[in-house]
């Protein structure tokens, strides 16, 4: 019993509950016609998809920079790789590390510039950071039409200039995580192996580097910053690596999600994204300035499982196409619960 | 001046526990209109807690009221709050301003208690809505001003004054309230240059001619002499004299507030200077620390004694620490076993070899969401690398979770920590464990100089002995030098082999610690001019 009641209080009661409720979705569906299978599958595949960028909000956490709310410009950086490994017409697993590492140079300097300006606000990062994702995405609005590619399967047929919102990664790097190792159970059910050890390999890089003594000094800066000054970090320098780390890794993570997806969305693709990737680490029961391994992996579980599911059950149930308002309310509410619940972190 | 006829305000037998914590015992005194009592003692003697209880601020009802009676007037009165001591005719100038920046003198000093008129609004929408008489406001506000004696305009904003006429306004607008018999000014000056002290005590000499009954509450006893008729001096929550101010000397004064019955379970040890050179060696050193400014301090600490920084608060002994490890803006020269050490990086004075217990446990010391493990191993890791394990040619270093334990159970047993386990959080412990929270983090550093500041504030008295004797213990036995700043005198002279006095930014004089406690507090309240340096 005191067990129980011990699992119950370092789990937290709200993932419990959110739990509670993705599971008793999962007994209905069959109800309603829709394929539990199916559904397992698809959520499986959406955490593969969203992992990283929720993983990209960790390092950011640790350091004291809040909740990342700049992702869209690490997304930015990644689709700049995406795009200019299609542009050089690297083809198949190839085009996939090749997009990782030109998206690299960039997100660190994306992530460095971003670190300094951080730095110069300290007490309303996120905030700050709202903005800088949403004027990076408008910048690259124009940035899109204005960069010389000249890709034809990239840019508009008409003009021959200028990309296109949609770019399909077909031929390029399309399914090279998700099909590494990929099986299936019965019909329906799919298991995207590759994508889900790229995710725990990453995710295992970031938790190895959260004990050394670095990713403890990282620690310690967002835990107590008068504290970690005082016993001789250099704050600025420590927060701006966390940043470039977030930058980076969301880079990677848009990355995988398009080798899933099928699609580079350019021009407004990335101007949401942060919403979903803050939202589930603060469900997986990470806060403000205290998030683990184990919150991305919960965290994005149930949030892209209540996400895939409700809509699908929801419709079936009331026989009126509502997934996307029941989506955008369920996951805003989401949003809205996880932040007025900022201060309850559990470990 | 001989009083006659019923004191305005008698205090018989007052008591204040704060936690089963004794802080005022049997204090009895009384005064007269007309009369100037000051009263006098170190910090945490108890003057704020009486002046609280006088006052019926909340804070003395919520943990538990107060024994003993007070009589204002010859009535006896328990206020609820403050309003009730206000109503009475007691008025209050405190420390802190509480003044609207933007808002003009005089309607800072009418705040709340406007002169209004009526007009054809508010007699419809009733009172709040009556519209303020501005002439009768600026003449009533001129007429407080005008008590006073000074000249003050009163339709500049408050914001734009130098310090001396804040105060003022404040004094104004106690003034202004016209019930007022009791006014109390808790350190008046101590904002003040000489030239706007020297017309605030005249000031309050006028008041006291026009009958209203003043506490005068001054670290600068020379103020207390010249203008007070009476002395009360406050030690421990005691009333330890109450006499005529005729006639007294600061001398005096100043061995009554530290003067107390010394401790003689230990002994002043004879620490032999010729044996032992200076390690650190401060010059002309300034730190930027609010509230705590240091001007122009020089030093020299010798190799394994224990020096005593000591010193009223406010008058800098906190910045020097502070100043030197580069917490706060500082300037000058601190030079460590040879080497100079550049100021305002923490990690300069770390990797020298130093460390620094924090007076703010809770903002620097700790990191209070985490575990004692990490709190206590986490500086050394950093500044000294240990508890790593290192891998590809220590590229990687790895947290060793194992000898991080192994030290924190270590010092939780030697230093006795009261917890749970070693993974419960800082911010569950008492205060007392908290500070040795913060040693041990000190000692885990190994370092050859230790600054401890304030390493007792707010503990209980048992852990107060234990936190001194671990630190007496941990000098003698690996020969660290320590330097400890601290407000209580008697503990200072208790550890320390010499002890320094800093006031106004300056060090008023360096004695061993066993001269007589009245030798310390003249130091204390002496100008720095003068200063002497005795290293026998």
């Amino acid at each position: 019993m005191i067990k129980i009641r011990q699992f119950i209080h370092s789990f937290g009661w709200p993932r419990i509950i959110i739990g509670l409720f993705l599971l008793s979705l999962f007994i209905l569906a069959p109800f309603f016609n829709v394929n539990v299978a199916t559904s397992i599958s698809d959520t499986i595949v959406r955490f593969g998809q969203n992992g990283l960028m929720v993983l990209a909000m960790v390092p950011m956490i640790h350091s004291g920079c809040g909740l990342n709310f700049g992702l869209p410009l690490g997304i930015i950086a990644g689709l700049l790789g995406g795009t200019l490994a299609i542009e050089f017409n690297f083809v198949g697993p190839v085009s996939f590390l090749m997009a990782i590492l030109l998206a690299t140079p960039f997100a660190v300097l994306f992530g460095w510039g971003y670190g300094k300006l951080l730095n110069k606000v300290k007490g309303s990062e996120m905030m700050i950071a709202t903005y800088v994702g949403f004027s990076s995405v408008a910048f690259m609005c124009m940035m899109w039409l204005l960069l010389p590619y000249d890709s034809p399967t990239m840019v508009w047929g008409y003009a021959g200039t200028g990309l296109r919102t949609t770019i399909s990664t077909e031929g390029f790097y399309l399914h090279v995580l998700t099909n590494f190792l990929k099986f299936r159970l019965g019909e329906t059910l799919m298991v995207p192996t590759g994508m889900l050890l790229f995710f725990a390999l990453i995710a295992f890089f970031m938790w190895a580097f959260l004990h050394t003594k670095r990713g403890t000094a990282m620690t310690a800066v967002g835990s107590n910053p008068v504290f970690a000054r005082a016993s001789g970090i250099d704050i600025d320098k420590t927060r701006t690596l966390s940043v470039i780390m977030s930058t980076w890794l969301g880079a990677i993570g848009i990355l995988v999600y398009q080798q899933s997806f099928g699609f580079i969305q350019l021009y407004m693709g990335p101007f949401y994204m942060a919403l979903p990737a803050v939202s589930a680490i603060l469900i997986g029961g990470a806060s403000v300035n205290k998030a683990s391994i184990v919150n991305v992996i919960v965290g994005t579980f149930l949030f892209q499982g209540i996400v895939t599911m409700t809509p699908s059950v929801m419709n079936s149930m009331i026989h009126t196409d509502m997934s996307e308002v029941i989506r955008i309310v369920v996951s805003n509410g989401m949003i809205l619960y996880a932040l007025t619940r900022k201060s309850e972190a559990t470990r | 001046m001989a009083h006659t006829g019923v004191p305005i305000l008698e205090l018989r037998d007052i008591s204040k526990e704060y936690f089963g914590n004794k802080v005022l015992t049997d204090v009895s005194f009384s005064l007269h209109s007309g009369e100037i009592l000051g009263l006098v003692g170190e910090n945490g003697a108890g003057k704020s807690t009486l002046m609280n209880i006088l006052f019926g601020m909340e804070v003395i009802q919520q943990t538990g009221g107060y024994a003993g009676e007070m009589l204002v007037a010859g009535q006896t009165v328990r206020y609820q709050s403050s309003f009730d001591a206000i109503a009475d005719g007691i008025g209050m100038v405190h420390q802190e301003f509480s003044l609207l920046p933007d808002f003009s003198v005089a309607e800072n000093i009418l705040l709340n208690r406007e002169p209004h008129t009526r007009s054809f609004v508010s007699e419809v929408f009733g009172d709040r809505l009556d519209s303020i008489d501005r002439k009768t406001l600026v003449s009533k506000a001129e007429t407080a001003i005008g008590k006073l004696g000074v000249s003050i305009d009163s339709s500049t904003p408050v914001g734009t004054m130098p310090v001396g006429h804040k105060q003022f306004t404040e004094i104004a607008r106690e003034l202004s309230k016209d019930s007022i018999r009791i006014l109390v000014l808790d350190e008046p000056t101590a904002v003040l240059t000489e030239q706007e002290a020297a017309i605030l005590l005249k000031a309050v000499k006028k008041l006291s001619d026009e009958g209203i009954a003043i506490i005068f509450i001054s670290h600068r006893l020379q103020e207390v002499v010249d203008v007070c008729d009476t002395v009360v001096v406050l030690r421990d929550g005691k009333v330890v004299h109450n006499e005529p101010a005729a006639g007294l000397t600061i001398e005096q004064i100043a061995r009554w507030m530290v003067g107390r019955d010394v401790d003689q379970s230990r002994t002043h040890r004879a620490f032999d200077y010729a044996q032992a050179p200076p390690v650190l060696t401060i010059e002309n050193l300034w730190v930027d620390m609010p509230g705590e400014t240091v001007r122009d301090v020089s030093l020299a600490v010798h190799k394994g004694e224990i020096l005593g920084i000591g010193g009223l608060a406010g008058q800098g002994k906190l910045g020097i620490p502070n100043g030197a490890m580069g917490l706060f803006p500082a300037g000058g020269k601190v030079v460590f076993e040879g080497e100079e050490i550049a100021l305002n990086n923490p990690k300069n004075f770390l990797d020298a070899g130093m460390a620094f217990v924090s007076e703010d446990r809770r903002g620097v010391g700790l990191l209070l969401d985490e575990s004692l493990d990490w709190n206590i191993s986490f500086a050394a890791m950093q500044v000294r690398g240990k508890y790593l394990k290192r891998y590809l040619n220590g590229m990687l270093q790895w947290r060793d979770e194992k000898s991080i334990q192994e030290t924190a159970r270590h010092y939780i047993d030697a230093l006795q920590i009261k917890c749970t386990s070693s993974k419960q959080k800082a911010k569950e412990l008492s205060g007392g464990n908290q500070q040795k929270i913060c040693c041990a983090k000190a000692f885990a550093l190994e370092p050859r100089l230790l600054f401890v500041s304030e390493p007792t504030r707010g503990i209980d008295i048992g852990a107060k002995s234990l936190v001194l004797q671990a630190l007496r213990d941990y000098n003698e036995k690996s020969g660290t030098t320590i330097v400890m700043i601290s407000s209580e005198l008697e503990e200072l002279r208790a550890i320390c082999d010499r002890i320094a006095i800093v006031t106004d930014g300056r060090i008023a004089g360096i004695l061993p610690a066993n001269h007589p406690s009245e030798d310390f507090g003249l130091l204390m309240v002496a100008s720095p001019k003068g200063a002497t340096e005795v290293t026998a």
